[in-house]
């Protein structure tokens, strides 16, 4: 437990280093309204993170996630053109249920046909991206066949954050209440830190898996509507190549790749961070390709202390005595 | 084997370990130990469970260093850093499952490490085929060079193995249960093939739980127990009689803690269990507060039913009772709800949770009752963890902290005060002390023993004689998926044990 904590604790100041960084070369950045913004715009990636999570959890993996978003924002956007007076809550839920049910695809086929999560979700992930090009035709969807309260929900202003990033804000203390008060968020943590000791415990690891799956499924169709209607635009190769941002924040935030480790806090710092440099660099004018460089050396430090953190943490002991058998 | 004995080349084993020990945390695996293996003889080398037999091997082949006490190879000191170095000694061993390369072909397999090279350090791939098919006729093996591994069958890929122990030149092949999994038609044709590297004047290292192929094959034998060297000789010279009170000549007495517990009702019965491969017609009783011990040699099948008991596999038939009702288990959910909860043999594997604090590895299973209105409380949690970690003694900075930080006997007690915690009725200990120290195994027994006082049932899965002999009330032993005998009182001796679980008839009896 200090050892997660103590992890948090450096990414935070990580990040606070990075602001202070930013600070002496661009003083407005860090100025309240504007790292709210940030905030605002990191939303849908720590939305989508704190799905991965839970995903990466039960050590499995979703690479599905962006065209998810894709595909349901697109159906979004079309059921939004099709019957414009339809209140946007509703399309909201439909969403959430259509994301679910897209996550409960990929669920299904690692629990019942037990195939790798791996290849499941590279090829849901075309999938959907193809079905999206059915739907659409390849046409875009552009901000003036949208209704105007349609793309104006995530812009709403609620106490100068937007609801864009209150959602994130709701999503996080969810997955945070469920992750460490509920039986089931406690499944998550077992059946990825110990299937074996899982099964024996009573917990059913393929079930457990499908319902990380449908979580994140149902994060990412709420992403959908949510990325759909604030850049007003839907379209094939939206949020392209964005699961891999996601799976770099959950990696940054100390999931550990092998399942079972990982907090919600955690996951929040590392999309925060990565959302950092992309919203900052440009500003203080560092070359965008500097951006994927930091990017990923953060990657790769960040496994390499989580590594090297476990690897203290008495594992020693328990080999010893396998070896003793 | 006169004519062997005779000759005077015998009388020089090529490889001898003299005074080896090794020494794990908690563990001497081995103390001091002798083996020499002789040119032209098969030796086997016998031991309970736990004796040091894997250890031995593992030393030869250059997996483990020994502490102290040498190595010599035709008199001269070795040493094997490595496990290519072993193989480069000429000692190779054919393990209990076979490790070859499933994608590659058999001749690939046959040489890999060691392929002959052509022009430009290239492997020769026609001299290896030619090579390995030689080989492979000269064993009598009928396998095409160039099949790939995983079309062939176990008694094949032992063939395969026992070629590449040929083809590195060996002198020294240790075969570690190589008959395990093989066909009596199978078995028969490496006893050829043993005679036939025999007469090559290689030294074989026999590991054999079946005095019926130790008799039939070996020339000599060595002895080992707890990881010491009991003795060595002659086959010629004894008889089973004589190797089991070798194999477990001790004492069992006063470190068991066992105390006499009022045995109650029949609390678990189970009828005519049947699972398509791994056991047969299993039948028992258990009543309130009483130990009953499975013993039997591994892969007897004892795990297997245990796993097969609550849920985990299905049995083909067979009825399970609990306190007289007719219970289904599908699930081991299944089986926590009825009150039986299984601690397995492996915890690294099977038990707990290590990334996770105890307290919650504690309460995994009973997080419904720490739980209102599907939110747990950390509270409960904690008092929960804490009155079943106190009972067992658990020794840790805090009950936050990860499982993996333990010692492996603090991570066993974890494991059952999870279980304890649930409240059952039956509870099954598989190997509960294995690979832990003398202390945190002092400390098992005596808990089981208090349990069992309080009106528990216990089901101990154990190989260690002196713990089933001391902890148990009746002795159920199982042998090749059957029940082979139900001993208890004066009926339940160290060598009626080794007898059924080995398949031995009994002295005088007649064959």
């Amino acid at each position: 437990m200090n050892v997660l904590k103590s992890r948090e604790t450096i990414l935070f100041a990580a990040i606070l280093a990075l602001l202070m960084l930013i600070a002496t070369r661009f003083p407005g950045f860090v100025a309240p309204t504007n790292l709210l913004n940030v905030w605002a715009d990191t939303s849908p990636l720590m939305i989508l993170a704190l799905g991965q999570m839970v995903v990466i959890l039960t050590r499995c993996i979703d690479l599905s996630v962006a065209a998810n978003l894709a595909l349901t924002g697109m159906v979004c956007a079309m059921i939004n053109v099709a019957m414009p007076g339809l209140p946007v809550i509703v399309i909201v839920g439909a969403a959430l249920i259509m994301g679910a049910a897209l996550g409960a695809v990929n669920g299904l086929l690692v629990w019942k046909l037990s195939i790798p999560p791996i290849v499941v979700t590279l090829g849901t992930m075309t999938i959907f991206r193809g079905i999206i090009f059915l739907i659409s035709d390849g046409q875009w969807i552009n901000a003036h066949e949208m209704s105007a309260s349609f793309t104006a929900l995530p812009r709403i202003q609620v106490l100068g954050l937007p609801l864009l990033g209150w959602t994130a804000v709701l999503v996080a203390l969810i997955m945070g209440i469920m992750m460490s008060r509920t039986a089931p968020g406690r499944a998550f943590f077992a059946v990825g830190g110990n299937p074996h000791a899982a099964v024996y415990t009573g917990i059913d690891v393929g079930r457990t898996q499908f319902w990380a799956f449908v979580i994140s499924g149902m994060l990412a169709g709420l992403a959908g509507y949510l990325w759909i209607a604030r850049y007003a635009v839907a379209y094939v190769d939206i949020a392209g190549g964005f699961e891999l941002d996601v799976v770099a924040a959950c990696v940054i935030g100390g999931i550990s790749i092998a399942g079972g480790v990982g907090t919600v806090v955690g996951t929040i710092l590392g999309a925060l961070f990565l959302g950092l440099i992309k919203n900052a660099l440009p500003v203080v004018d560092i070359s965008p390709f500097w951006q994927l460089a930091i990017s990923g050396a953060a990657i790769i430090m960040a496994v390499t202390f989580n590594s090297r953190t476990g690897r203290t943490k008495g594992r020693i002991i328990l080999k010893s005595a396998e070896i003793a058998q | 084997m006169g004519n062997l004995a005779a000759d005077a080349s015998a009388a020089h084993p090529v490889l001898a370990l003299d005074g080896i020990t090794k020494t794990f945390p908690g563990v001497k695996a081995l103390d001091s130990v002798r083996l020499h293996l002789f040119p032209g003889e098969v030796t086997a080398l016998i031991g309970e469970n736990g004796a040091g037999k894997s250890t031995v091997v593992k030393t030869l082949t250059g997996i483990y260093q020994p502490d102290s006490g040498q190595i010599l190879m035709d008199g001269q000191p070795v040493q094997f850093p490595t496990a290519q170095s072993a193989a480069d000694a000429g000692v190779t061993a054919i393990h209990q499952e076979t490790v070859l390369f499933e994608e590659l072909s058999v001749a690939e397999n046959i040489y890999i490490g060691h392929a002959p090279r052509g022009a430009f350090k290239m492997i020769d791939r026609r001299k290896m085929r030619d090579d390995a098919a030689r080989i492979l006729t000269s064993i009598g093996a009928k396998i095409d060079p160039m099949v790939r591994l995983k079309d062939l069958g176990i008694a094949s890929r032992h063939l395969v193995a026992i070629a590449r122990a040929l083809s590195i030149d060996a002198r020294v092949v240790i075969m570690d249960e190589p008959t395990a999994a093989l066909s009596q038609k199978e078995i028969e044709e490496l006893y050829e093939l043993v005679d036939h590297l025999k007469a090559q004047g290689k030294a074989i290292l026999f590991i054999s739980h079946k005095f019926d192929e130790i008799f039939r094959i070996a020339d000599r034998w060595t002895v080992f127990r707890d990881g010491q060297f009991i003795g060595e000789g002659l086959m010629s010279e004894v008889d089973e009689s004589d190797l089991v009170r070798r194999m477990v000549g001790r004492s069992v007495d006063q470190i068991y803690p066992k105390r006499a517990a009022v045995i109650g009702n029949e609390v678990l019965k189970v009828v005519g269990y049947s699972h398509a491969t791994e056991f047969e017609d299993i039948n028992f009783t258990l009543n309130r507060g009483e130990i009953l011990g499975f013993y039997g040699l591994v892969g007897a099948g004892r795990s297997e039913f245990m796993q097969s008991l609550i849920g985990i596999t299905r049995p083909t038939k067979g009825v399970t009772r609990v306190g007289g009702d007719i219970c289904v288990i599908r699930s081991p959910a299944d089986a926590v709800d009825a009150g039986i909860v299984y601690v397995p043999e492996d915890r690294g594997k099977q038990g707990a949770i290590l990334d996770m604090p105890i307290f919650q590895n504690v309460t995994l299973p009973s997080l419904g009752r720490t739980s209102k209105n599907g939110f747990t409380r950390m509270a409960e949690e904690f008092a929960l963890a804490r009155t079943y970690t106190q009972r067992l003694d658990l020794r840790a900075a805090s009950l936050d902290t990860p499982v993996g930080s333990l010692s492996g006997g603090n991570q066993q007690k974890v494991v059952i005060a999870k279980w304890l915690a649930t409240k059952p009725r039956v509870i099954i200990l598989d190997e509960p002390t294995k690979g832990i120290d003398i202390g945190s195994k002092a400390a098992v027994h005596d808990f089981m023993s208090e349990l069992a006082a309080q009106g528990l049932s216990v089901i101990m899965v154990s190989s260690e004689i002196p713990e089933i002999m001391g902890m148990s009330d009746r002795v159920i032993v199982m042998r090749e998926g059957r029940i082979a005998a139900e001993l208890s009182g004066d009926a339940l001796s160290p060598e009626t044990l080794v007898r059924h679980a080995a398949g031995i008839t009994a002295k005088g009896e007649a064959a």
